[in-house]
């Protein structure tokens, strides 16, 4: 693919938005510490939000509500249990309820390595929650269609971002092997691991598809996600965040139930990340997901 | 400083035009005639969903809807004098309130989430979470440049981040009104045993105009055209409610009745033949609205 990042991308779109399109964009320190890793642009519309995370996202709602498709901010996912009222109560209800809209553009942002309040993946509870539409792009190529899709409809969005893709300029595609022995479905930046996992493997002669997952709501069962599980028989669903109640364990229901194969869910432990080990608890990484492989087979 | 006296402004009455005395009037008779039917219909068993009654509180929403008629309006869940003071079509929440498809959000949402987009009023609808308004309407002053009024508790004042979402608006110089209806109550708990401080004094303290008066409909009519000219800004009303937090008992009456002291009033203002006549126009009218033959034909009981 070509040289631009997914920060680039992120920041090329949020530009077009809020010059050409009356868009805005809400946030805290969003103009400084390095304009959210690079991703926001000097421009017009952008408004700093006070430390006020509750009512920052009741704000960026209400300006929703008067069509002006915000982009709301959250430089850790963890802020999202406050930023969550006015979005779960209110803008994923206002459809359903009341028959009009409340579209914001939440920038959920997830890393590792911050210890217990600022490494969270909590896109799990989004999902939890009628009214979203919740997704984890990695790729520039996945940003731009995750971007159209927002525009082409009126719910709030979650899109759980990862520090770790902010570089990436490649796009990850499907990975199809001939007699493979198991299907990986990662999530978010554990993509990037379960790559070089399954590289890992093969030199132990195990074999792995890798099927991305971008939507996790609306999650579609596709021909793409089931034909490769029903050929290899056992799967993996490897997202960042906790396992218990999670994105991994949820979709690994669906597939199980789908095709009567064994799917496992690989995430967090039921365990605070803490900033060192041996609680760091950190994310389903390369060496982790070939251990659950190769416990799995 | 909680009265039904408190900040009056001395013969304000007749410092205002008869014509808008007599709309105030009507406005309030509105929601009285409009509650007392729906009181009936609810003991009738009609319908049995919560309902939040704005009886004893009409004052506040019947005189400040004649000054700001344009505002955009986020309410909280005690909303049914906001809606009929405003302007809101009454029918359709009457069928809101029993679940018809043609209420105020399809009969979907009920009395504590009324919304209406109608002949100019533009009210959004609520979810039931006290105070979530405030932000909500300061987001739509700040992405549409457009004056909005938030109506809320006492209780609701409490909720951080609605003076969070006050002093953004301070900040950002938005067009938005805050009004505070204190009946003193948050369910049956009283101001004094959950806070020691004044909202008004801290919303003077965000820096915006603030002032604490009672629901004396005049004083809030004259009031209110002096700060929707200096907005952001916060006025804070004394005022009762009749009945229970929601559903349709009492608790004996009310602190005082400022529907009858208004009533009074006008009567010595030499008024009486007119609102008698506004009286007797609308409790017929809403009496149609509720009649309970029509109300079992439409829901086909
Ligand atoms: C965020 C939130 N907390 C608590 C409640 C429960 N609750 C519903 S109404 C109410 C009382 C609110 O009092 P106030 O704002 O003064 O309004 P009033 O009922 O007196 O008109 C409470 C606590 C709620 N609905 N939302
Ligand atoms: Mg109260």
């Amino acid at each position: 693919m070509g040289q631009k990042t997914v920060a680039e991308t992120i920041k090329e779109i949020t530009r077009k938005h809020l010059t050409e399109d009356n868009g805005l964009l809400l946030g805290e320190s969003i103009t400084a510490v390095g304009w959210v890793n690079n991703t926001v642009p000097d421009c017009k519309g952008i408004i700093e939000l006070p430390m006020t995370d509750v009512a920052g996202a009741g704000i960026a709602v209400g300006a929703a509500m008067v069509g002006r498709r915000p982009i709301f901010v959250i430089r850790f996912q963890d802020f999202l249990v406050l930023n969550g009222s006015p979005l779960i109560f209110f803008a994923a209800k206002i459809k359903e309820l009341h028959g009009n809209c409340a579209p914001v553009f939440v920038r959920a942002i997830a890393a590792e390595n911050f210890g217990p309040c600022h490494s969270g993946v909590l896109h799990s509870i989004f999902m939890h929650f009628p009214g979203f539409r919740v997704c984890s792009p990695m790729t520039p190529g996945e940003y731009e269609k995750i971007w159209q899709d927002y525009m082409e409809h009126d719910d709030p969005m979650i899109v759980s971002e990862h520090r770790a893709s902010y570089k990436n300029t490649e796009e990850l595609n499907d990975v199809l092997e001939k007699n493979a022995d198991i299907t990986l479905y990662p999530v978010s930046a554990t993509r990037f691991e379960a790559v070089k996992a399954a590289q890992m493997l093969k030199k132990e002669g195990i074999i792995c598809n890798i099927i991305n997952i971008l939507w996790l709501k609306p999650f579609e069962l596709t021909k793409r996600l089931i034909d490769p599980l029903t050929e290899t028989k056992k799967g993996l669903v490897i997202d960042p965040g906790h396992e218990i109640a999670g994105a991994s364990r949820s979709i690994a229901y669906e597939l199980m139930y789908a095709t009567n194969c064994k799917v496992g869910a690989l995430g967090l432990e039921d365990k605070t990340k803490c900033l060192y080990e041996p609680l760091q608890n950190k994310y389903p990484d390369a060496e982790k997901i070939y251990k659950a492989v190769k416990n799995m087979i | 400083m909680r009265s039904p006296t408190y900040g009056i402004i001395p013969n304000i009455a007749k410092s205002i035009k008869s014509d808008i005395l007599l709309q105030i009037f009507n406005n309030m008779c509105r929601v009285r005639y409009f509650e007392l039917g729906l009181i009936e219909a609810f003991k009738e068993k009609i319908f049995d969903k919560f309902v939040y009654l704005s009886s004893g509180q009409e004052s506040i929403a019947a005189s400040m809807s004649l000054v700001i008629p344009d505002f955009m309006i986020f309410a909280q869940h005690r909303c049914h004098s906001t809606y009929l003071s405003f302007g809101g079509d009454p029918v359709a929440l009457r069928d809101e309130l029993i679940g018809l498809p043609s209420g105020t959000s399809g009969g979907r949402a009920g009395s504590n989430c009324l919304q209406y987009h109608k002949n100019n009023m533009t009210m959004f609808g609520h979810h039931g979470l006290i105070g979530e308004n405030v932000p909500f309407g300061v987001g739509a002053a700040l992405g549409s440049g457009k004056p909005v009024v938030c109506f809320f508790g006492d209780g609701a004042a409490e909720e951080d981040y609605v003076f969070a979402a006050m002093g953004f608006a301070v900040t950002h110089k938005l067009p938005v009104f805050f009004v505070c209806e204190d009946n003193n109550l948050s369910v049956l708990t009283t101001i004094d045993k959950r806070r020691s401080w004044s909202m008004t004094e801290v919303a003077k303290g965000l820096g915006m105009p603030a002032v604490d008066i009672t629901d004396d409909p005049w004083t809030v009519y004259r009031k209110t055209q002096e700060l929707k000219d200096t907005l952001p800004a916060f006025i804070n009303i004394y005022t009762c409610r009749a009945y229970w937090h929601n559903s349709v008992g009492t608790d004996g009456p009310p602190e005082w009745d400022r529907f009858k002291i208004v009533k009074d009033e006008l009567i010595k203002l030499g008024m009486g033949k007119q609102i008698e006549e506004i009286e007797n126009k609308i409790k017929t009218s809403m009496e149609q609205i509720w009649d309970k033959k029509l109300l079992q034909k439409l829901l086909k009981k």
